[in-house]
């Protein structure tokens, strides 16, 4: 026990001595939480657009200043020829232009029909969707305003109920996703190449003749890392729960459970990558390319994994971070019980099993 | 076996599928003694010593170092030897004083012994007391390979095996190395010396020259010289090598 | 090397543009439906006959129902509550409550609008079958068009994005990593020996990558347009001039790391954080216009916002020199500053 603390210890001070890739570990979510809570929203604002009048009557003038005053759009310019159009778009600041015909206001009132067209630049779909649906509700605001007084047709109303998220906050979606890619960096690629270290200077040799067992150094070499992905997992959520206001409505007993359980996850994976390779280039390597680029894109982290095509949705399977993703949403935004994670625990402990017999047996043929 | 060897081995072998690394050698070391292992690169030296510290299994044979199987009882084996290998064996990242509490923890120092022996070392090594809290990496290479060496030896084993210690080292520095090997040996330590330096051979008690995983040749280096009838240790490297 | 170097444009085209989609299809949608009346089935018969949504369960209980998002088997609840017809028809004033499960923030927005269609549909279907229109009321017809990308196809969206993306990871990695290697193996005392001036060594280092930047991109843009059909409205020449100089502004960022970091794994992580925040922050997968002011301001400040921007008004809107003109310069500014910087911390790190 002596000797596998005097192991550990060293373990941390080679970690502490490197203040970069410690501030960069450190620095990472937090910077990545910020960003996602305060940056990235699914509002549009300050919207560039043009604005066509051909009628430029009271009527017009009042529902530009309706749309203009929304918050959501700021008039870049305005045209006086269908010709300009195709150039402002070109110009690639202007995202949409709202054509009014000639003689609107008077359309509107004496035949009771007037006509807008909405061009929106739909070289960026989902925003030019946005547009769309931004501007034409302003609109029919407007229209409502007009019939106010006048008998109406019957009418149906929706009423919209959010749930698990009522203000569409898109850091709830991803804080899950944020823990499995810190868990992943930390624990995965910094444990693979920490021990890939030591294979590349040599000094793993004299750790195995050294009255250390094999178990003790890979154990050592996990251990720091297994606490720093702690604290970062715990800054995580202390600043997910407290700035942004992500509820924790499940137990927090089990999220932590799982969460451990993935970390072992991650942990074995990070062993299994050491055994593979023998310099920190080539585990960093192997730990981006199999580990990093397909939590990110393939986990549902970013991208919902049931919008993706058939093959790739088959792929996301063997990515242990879809399945912890999955089991972070329920517990954290849908408060589910164990009972309803079931499967996706099995999967993931399935998974660590495999991971770690598969490490010791290419531990031992490289012993032989 | 009798017990006033300290390590033997008997037709020891090693394939690595139909390559044979380590082809039935037999010798052994007497304590204290200091024993040269000689050959090109790829004659099987490293793999010999692999076997020796526990690192490797064999595939056929017997051997026993320190009186211990080196099949069943490696662990034993582990806590009565030091070892320091070809590559720098410290840590660039630590101080030196950390580096020597590193080694001296994981071979179960107690604290005041731990104390003690870094006084000696430092003392030893005439590294000026300004110099302990600076990390290795800004140290010149000679230092660092005589560190490694006082580091292997620091839990006093019964043997110590080095893997081509003085490669990349100039020739002072060389010479020093060698000045420490045999204090450890005068002190009872059994050095096991792997190297290709042949002028390095002329140091040590007896060498065996290894080739193609065989040993060739296994005496003290005067009666090699007179049996091949050569001037120095490269001669006779160089005429075993070609009169095979 | 070689290999690689055209294995990853291929794989990230395929794998990105394939995922990195907010397209949503095939709604799994549960219905509740408390009034069973022949209204009822018209209204969930608008949902089924919708390319969106598909029915996944009829239950009785909005509770239970409830419990399928949950299990993630559905994300739209439909709940008619009773009386639904008749009240339409007694007070000419009904409702319905849609329920939906707003994990994700973004795709629970365009459920939503989809959903909304719909009912705004049967409404208007209501309107001119009751014709009981007292007067003709005041209309505003609103008439769509989705210029440039008229299909609202994503795929044709995000390859000028990836292309970005690849350019810009290649770049920063290679001369991040070669530069901080030479450090650690010591070969970069060559530097200080050699009698050329500093900036034409690092230079000559950085042409390597700068060819392998360029290539990328010309590789990544044929696998674009042959295999995906992507449109390439504007001229190619003028996307490689711009790449040609954005470039140096992402070499330069390279190298900026390399000198500040010691060995090849803090330039990586250095590298990747910096990526990170810069292609989240660049409008590839989420709009510029939809970040807050000041984070709209700081974006026109990123180099990657403003290639992606003009990477897509060139190929997909046909935009010209003229029309590029001011990122060229941006790019021009940003590279020289990068450089300098690079060049001038280069020797601080050497004396």
């Amino acid at each position: 026990m002596k000797r596998f603390l005097a192991f550990v210890s060293k373990e941390f001070k080679h970690i502490l001595r490197d203040y970069r890739t410690l501030l960069i570990l450190f620095g990472m979510p937090i910077a990545q939480i910020l960003l996602f809570g305060f940056a990235i929203t699914n509002e549009i604002k300050d919207a560039k657009i043009a604005i066509l009048d051909f009628s430029k009557d009271n009527t017009t003038q009042e529902i530009s200043n309706k749309i203009l005053s929304s918050g959501y759009f700021l008039l870049y310019k305005n045209l006086s020829s269908t010709r300009d159009i195709e150039p402002a778009f070109k110009e690639g600041i202007i995202k949409e232009v709202i054509i009014f015909e000639p003689e609107f206001g008077k359309n509107l009132e004496k035949s009771k029909l007037a006509n807008i067209q909405i061009i929106a630049d739909a070289s960026d779909p989902n925003l030019a969707n946005m547009l769309i649906g931004y501007t034409s509700s302003i609109i029919l605001d407007y229209q409502k305003d007009l019939l106010k007084g006048k008998t109406l047709p019957p009418i149906i109303n929706t009423d919209i109920k959010m749930l698990f998220n009522p203000n569409l906050k898109s850091v709830f979606m991803f804080v899950p996703g944020l823990m499995a890619v810190i868990l992943l960096l930390v624990s995965a690629m910094m444990t693979s190449i920490s021990i890939a270290k030591e294979k590349e200077l040599g000094t793993m040799e004299i750790l195995l003749v050294s009255p250390l067992n094999p178990l003790q150094i890979i154990v050592g070499k996990v251990v720091p890392y297994f606490f720093i992905s702690l604290i970062n997992y715990i800054i995580i959520i202390i600043l997910a729960k407290n700035v942004f206001l992500v509820p924790i409505t499940g137990s927090i007993i089990l999220l932590i459970l799982e969460s451990v359980l993935f970390l072992l996850t991650s942990l074995s994976l990070g062993i299994l990558i050491s055994t593979i390779s023998n310099n920190q280039q080539t585990a960093l390597m192997i730990s981006i390319s199999a580990l990093m680029l397909p939590a990110i894109i393939l986990s549902g982290y970013i991208f919902p994994v049931e919008n993706m095509p058939l093959p790739l949705q088959v792929i996301s399977n063997i990515i242990p971070a879809k399945w912890f993703i999955i089991i972070v949403r329920g517990i954290m935004l849908k408060g589910v019980s164990f009972s309803y994670i079931v499967t996706e625990t099995a999967v993931l402990a399935g998974m660590t099993l495999f991971f770690v017999l598969l490490s010791i047996k290419k531990f031992k043929i490289r012993l032989e | 076996m009798q017990n006033n060897f300290i390590i033997e081995s008997e037709n020891l072998t090693k394939k690595f599928g139909h390559f044979t690394a380590v082809d039935a050698i037999s010798f052994s070391v007497k304590p204290g003694e200091i024993f040269g292992f000689l050959g090109a690169n790829g004659a099987g030296k490293t793999t010999a010593m692999r076997m020796l510290c526990g690192l490797s299994i064999p595939t056929s044979g017997k051997a026993t170092v320190a009186g211990f199987d080196v099949y069943k009882q490696t662990e034993q084996i582990k806590k009565n030897i030091g070892y320091m290998s070809q590559k720098f064996s410290l840590y660039d990242d630590l101080t030196i004083t950390e580096n020597i509490n590193f080694y001296g923890g994981i071979y179960g120092l107690s604290k005041s012994k731990l104390k003690e022996k870094t006084e000696y070392l430092l003392d030893l090594l005439k590294i000026p007391e300004m110099h302990t809290g600076k990390l290795l990496v800004s140290l010149p290479l000679g230092w660092k390979q005589k560190l490694a060496f006082s580091v292997a030896i620091i839990h006093e084993p019964k043997i110590v095996f080095l893997d081509e210690p003085t490669g990349g080292v100039d020739p002072i520095t060389r010479r020093q190395f060698w000045d420490m090997i045999y204090e450890a040996s005068h002190n009872g330590v059994t050095v096991f010396v792997t190297t290709h330096y042949m002028d390095e051979a002329e140091y040590c008690n007896r060498v065996s020259m290894m080739v193609d995983g065989r040993i060739a040749s296994l005496d003290t280096p005067y009666n090699l010289k007179k049996e091949y009838n050569a001037g120095n240790m490269h001669e006779v490297f160089v005429k075993i090598a070609r009169g095979r | 090397m070689i290999p690689l170097i055209f294995f990853m444009p291929v794989l990230q085209l395929l794998v990105l543009s394939n995922a990195a989609t907010y397209e949503i299809k095939n709604i799994k949608f549960n219905i509740v439906d408390y009034d069973q009346s022949h209204f009822s089935r018209e209204l969930i018969s608008k949902f089924t006959a919708s390319n969106y949504f598909v029915l996944n369960d009829v239950s009785f209980s909005v509770e239970n129902s409830e419990e399928s998002f949950k299990k993630n088997q559905a994300k739209l609840i439909i709940h008619i509550p009773k009386d639904f017809e008749k009240n339409f028809r007694s007070q000419g004033l009904s409702g319905v409550q849609l329920v939906i499960n707003a994990e994700d923030g973004s795709a629970a927005g365009i459920i939503n609008n989809y959903a909304l269609n719909i009912t705004r549909d049967l409404n208007i279907d209501m309107a001119v079958e009751s014709s009981v229109m007292p007067e003709p009321v005041p209309m505003i017809n609103i008439d769509y068009s989705n210029w440039y990308n008229s299909e609202l196809d994503y795929i044709t969206y995000m390859v000028p994005g990836i292309l970005v993306v690849l350019v810009t990871m290649i770049g920063t990695f290679l001369s991040g990593m070669n530069v901080v290697k030479e450090k650690e193996i010591g070969t970069i005392e060559q530097l200080n020996v050699s009698p050329i001036k500093k900036y034409q060594f690092i230079t000559g280092k950085l042409m390597p990558f700068w060819f392998i930047g360029i290539g990328e991109l010309a590789f990544g843009l044929l696998i674009g347009i042959i295999v995906f059909k992507i449109p390439m409205l504007g001229s190619p020449l003028i996307i490689f001039m711009l790449a040609s100089v954005y470039m140096f502004v992402v070499l330069g960022m390279g190298l900026l790391i390399s000198t500040l970091t010691n060995t090849q794994q803090q330039a990586m992580f250095i590298a990747w954080f910096f990526l990170v925040l810069f292609i989240l922050m660049g409008g590839i997968f989420t709009p510029v216009e939809s970040m807050p002011a000041w984070a709209q301001a700081i974006a026109y400040f990123n180099p990657v916002a403003q290639f992606n921007r003009a990477m897509r008004m060139i190929m997909l809107k046909g935009s010209g020199f003229k029309d590029v003109l001011p990122t060229l310069y941006f790019f021009i500014v940003y590279a020289s500053v990068m450089m300098s910087l690079a060049v001038w911390r280069y020797r601080k790190t050497e004396s």
